[in-house]
């Protein structure tokens, strides 16, 4: 692989932003801000930054750790200290940073908490991985908030009404008295309004891959994509913008009829359209996605970048009842949904986006992904008659990583596709 | 010019070779476990098919004669026992050499004498008796392997042997039969198949004078006819096979597949993967089929395909040992037999005892255990093998389960304990109106499904 990787505007633009946000995170502590430690699915960014803290989400450093080829050291090092070989790969490799001075990607310091926000979403982890994390911090605040499974396929007002009267009793309380500053409903409405036009501008940048050749990777790139809405700028005014951006960047592609930007260079010839379903492996994540570009497959659409939050159901939030909306937004969230939604929502993305196949990354640390995947195949393939392809692989386990099965694996899946499509077009 | 297609499976135990014709008839099989290389597998494989596909060509030519004469079949099919004898012996002949080339650097004084005189008298009597067994036992149509053949004598002729001559013999054999292996002998099919017919002619005109057991022939109505007949029935095949053996066996286009496929210098057009081929090939030879397992030496896939054949989706076992063939071979290496015995002596077995071990290195020591407290060799046999299919079953389950048809393809399907436990659990977990195919190809789906892409590839 050569050294140069191609990279969009938006992306230069992205790395800013995020290096700025650890920066800030690293004199946290000489500027007197109050760092919030919470998770992806269902983070409510808007509320935390309305209180002048900052958010860190875990989750993002042991990904970013996994990228840059330390997760490793840093899950046998959380490993030594009791955790077991199953634990999901996230929590060691965060417990193992931690444990190690808590570096983060950019290789500033990140402050110990000052709250942990459980905002528990489709997660039984979570809860375990901040009871860790309180031993690691003994007597740092921690704010849960429960959010309902939707069971029943819809959230109710009852529902709803549970999660409101958390955030006022629970999770309110304790970030005014960590911050020392009251609730202020008007700064959360204003951020409201923010992630609101980022939410459209999402929807809309999703809503390209419709064209062909589509313009984006909506997995592979898809999670670039989704980065400063789950780490750290949800409701800011810089999301915004950098969505404006982004978007318009996409429509000249799209003019362009220019397929998507990877490391390898632009896409040259679409020949599988591809909805995938599971988290990526990001400790060799660009091999991961080369064997896609090799192959000439393009991911249409992937569940992964519905994890903060989905939004192709109709979902937005409504500034005018900003507590509601971050309770509907927390519940809404794929991880949330039930099993029969998923099928729904996936198969709505199949058909939309035109996919000649679907593929499944069954990820060996993450329940809330892999549990009903082999249910969400089948259904899948019974409904719309849609070739399946499983592989397996870890988030940032770099021992789960193996290459030449999933080639071989790959190699069998779009060989299938092309195989189907000389029949089809043959019949 | 009759156009053949060829399609090469190289597996991660074995490597298959298939040639069909025009309308997908298999007119080739070339099976080798040589671990060389896999260009060297893919060249014995193919010309191992070249050879039995003259010997086929031959006796579609004379489809007529077989069929009204049963002296002139009998006479094909001891022709081809003694051609792959006749191959068989070159390679024991190499092997000799081997052996002494290893007992020389290895070992001097009276040691190396005693040696190598144990090991000439395990040579000699090899020969004869694997000629028997080529002629009266159909040695040659079990597609076992010369490594297969010659241990399991070998093994039997050391176990008496004591402790100060066991381990030199294993060493000395050890040492030697790889390079055998590994090496690539091409023959001329002309000289050995009369060298077959002379050999057969010796023994036919020797019938009645000596008893059956000398001649290595079981005497029966079809030789009694053979003993007055023999002499007009080689003349009037010799001029066949001068022809078959001069036939140009023109491969038009060839598709690899398997493990190592990457490794083959074809063009990307002329790899495919192994699933596609499995379900292709077993999709053939029973079209009906909707469920393929395949269960191989080192993976295990469980396959859904639709009535063209086109694979809808698939599931994998590439991640442990326990539910595919090494499992077996473990498991024969532990108990100290050969592969091939392994099956008819669970079948034995008067019960299941039941093996708790998910990992193949584990089920040893469990075995061990249970050999302690006394269960039988073939109740434990059983159990593994259960135990091997449970796997494949859950694998089957994951997924979408049995439809329809099912066919069962893969090295292990020619284990008769793998196929009577896969048989009856189909049947228990989706009703005995599923259909279950097992064919004596099964072994060389991979390699069919290959050789009937190349077809397609030519056309398209």
């Amino acid at each position: 692989m050569s050294k140069d990787v191609a990279k969009e505007r938006s992306m230069i633009i992205q790395k800013e932003m995020i290096a700025n946000h650890f920066m800030e995170l690293s004199t946290a502590k000489e500027t007197g801000k109050k760092v919030v430690y919470t998770f992806v699915p269902g983070n409510i960014s808007e509320l935390i930054l309305s209180f002048g803290m900052l958010p860190v989400y875990p989750e993002i450093n042991a990904l970013q750790s996994g990228m840059r080829k330390k997760s490793g050291d840093y899950i046998r090092d959380a490993e030594q200290h009791g955790h077991s070989e199953d634990v999901c790969t996230y929590v060691k490799c965060d417990v193992g940073m931690m444990i190690n001075g808590n570096i983060g990607p950019t290789g500033e310091k990140i402050p110990n908490p000052d709250l942990l926000l459980l905002s528990y979403t489709g997660c039984f982890t979570f809860l375990k991985w901040f009871e860790t994390l309180e031993r690691l911090y003994p007597g740092v605040p921690v704010a849960l908030l429960h959010t309902p499974y939707q069971e029943a396929h819809k959230i109710t007002p009852e529902m709803t009404a549970y999660m409101v009267k958390q955030l006022k009793e629970e999770v309110i309380p304790k970030m005014e008295q960590v911050s020392g500053n009251k609730y202020d409903e008007e700064k959360l409405k204003a951020a409201l309004r923010n992630s609101s036009k980022v939410e459209q501008h999402i929807i809309n940048i999703f809503d390209t891959t419709k064209h062909r050749p589509s313009p984006i990777d909506a997995y592979f790139a898809g999670v670039y994509y989704i980065g400063p809405i789950n780490s750290g700028f949800r409701g800011t005014p810089q999301a915004v913008d950098y969505y404006a951006e982004l978007y318009k960047e996409i429509r000249e592609r799209i003019e362009n009829k220019l397929g998507p930007i990877t490391p390898e260079g632009v896409m040259e010839e679409e020949r599988f359209r591809l909805v995938v379903e599971g988290p990526p492996n990001w400790t060799h994540f660009r091999e991961f996605w080369k064997l896609f570009y090799d192959m000439g497959a393009v991911i249409v659409a992937s569940s992964y970048t519905k994890v903060g939050g989905v939004y192709d159901m109709g979902f937005r939030v409504n500034p005018d009842k900003p507590l509601e909306s971050l309770a509907e937004y927390c519940m809404n969230c794929y991880t949330n949904l039930n099993l029969q939604q998923r099928v729904d929502l996936l198969s709505k993305c199949i058909t939309d986006y035109h996919a000649d196949g679907f593929l499944v990354n069954s990820i060996k640390s993450c329940n809330s992904f892999s549990a009903g995947q082999l249910m969400i195949m089948q259904q899948l393939e019974k409904k719309l008659e849609i070739p399946i392809g499983f592989i397996e692989s870890d988030l940032v386990d770099p021992r789960y990583f193996s290459y030449s099965n999933i080639k071989n694996r790959l190699e069998s899946f779009f060989q299938m596709l092309e195989q189907r499509k000389m029949i089809i077009k043959t019949a | 010019m009759k156009k053949y297609f060829l399609g090469i499976d190289l597996g991660s135990t074995t490597s298959k070779a298939i040639i069909i014709d025009e309308n997908d008839h298999i007119i080739g099989r070339g099976i080798t476990n040589t671990r060389a290389n896999y260009t060297v597998a893919t060249e014995i494989a193919r010309l191992e098919a070249t050879y039995n596909a003259r010997f086929t060509l031959l006796k579609m030519k004379l489809q007529d004669e077989i069929e009204s004469r049963p002296d002139y079949k009998r006479y094909i099919r001891d022709v081809e026992s003694v051609f792959q004898y006749l191959q068989f012996k070159r390679r024991l002949d190499r092997l000799s050499v081997e052996f002494r080339d290893t007992i020389t650097t290895t070992f001097s004084g009276e040691k190396r004498d005693a040696i190598s005189g144990y090991v000439d008298g395990i040579v000699s009597r090899i020969g004869p008796s694997v000629l028997d067994e080529f002629l009266t036992g159909q040695l040659g149509s079990k597609n076992q392997f010369f490594r297969d053949i010659v241990s399991e004598r070998y093994n039997k002729e050391i176990a008496g042997l004591g402790k100060d001559f066991f381990e030199p013999m294993m060493l000395v054999y050890d040492k030697s039969i790889t390079k055998v292996e590994n090496e690539l002998t091409e023959y001329d099919f002309r000289e050995l198949v009369d060298h077959s017919m002379a050999l057969l002619n010796d023994k036919y005109a020797g019938l009645g004078e000596s008893s059956s057991e000398e001649s290595g022939l079981a005497f029966d109505s079809e030789l009694n006819l053979l003993k007055g007949n023999y002499k007009r029935i080689y003349d009037s095949l010799k001029g066949h096979i001068g022809f078959v053996a001069g036939l140009d066996i023109h491969i038009t286009d060839m598709v690899g597949t398997g493990y190592g496929r990457a490794l083959l210098p074809f063009p990307e057009k002329s790899i495919r993967s192994e699933i596609l081929c499995h379900a292709f090939g077993a999709h053939a030879v029973f079209p009906d089929t909707r469920t393929v397992l395949d269960i191989g030496g080192q993976d295990t896939k469980a396959i859904q395909v639709d009535s063209h054949g086109l694979v809808t989706s698939f599931y994998m076992n590439d991640r442990c040992a326990a539910g595919c063939g090494r499992y077996l071979g473990y498991i024969a290496d532990e108990f100290n037999i050969s592969l091939n015995e392994l099956g008819p002596l669970a079948i034995e077995a008067t019960k299941e005892v039941n093996i708790c071990s998910t990992c193949t290195v584990f089920a040893a020591a469990e075995i061990r255990e249970l050999l302690n407290v006394g269960q039988k060799r073939s109740d434990i046999l059983a159990g593994l093998h259960r135990a091997i299919v449970m796997r494949a079953m859950s694998l089957l389950a994951r997924s979408g389960g049995v439809r329809n048809e099912f066919t069962f393809t893969g090295g292990v399907a020619r284990n008769q304990a793998v196929l009577k436990y896969v048989s009856d659990l189909v049947i228990q977990n989706y009703g005995k109106d599923i259909k279950i195919n097992v064919h004596t190809d099964s072994i060389f789906m991979g390699a069919l499904g290959g050789a009937m892409f190349a077809r397609r590839n030519v056309i398209n």
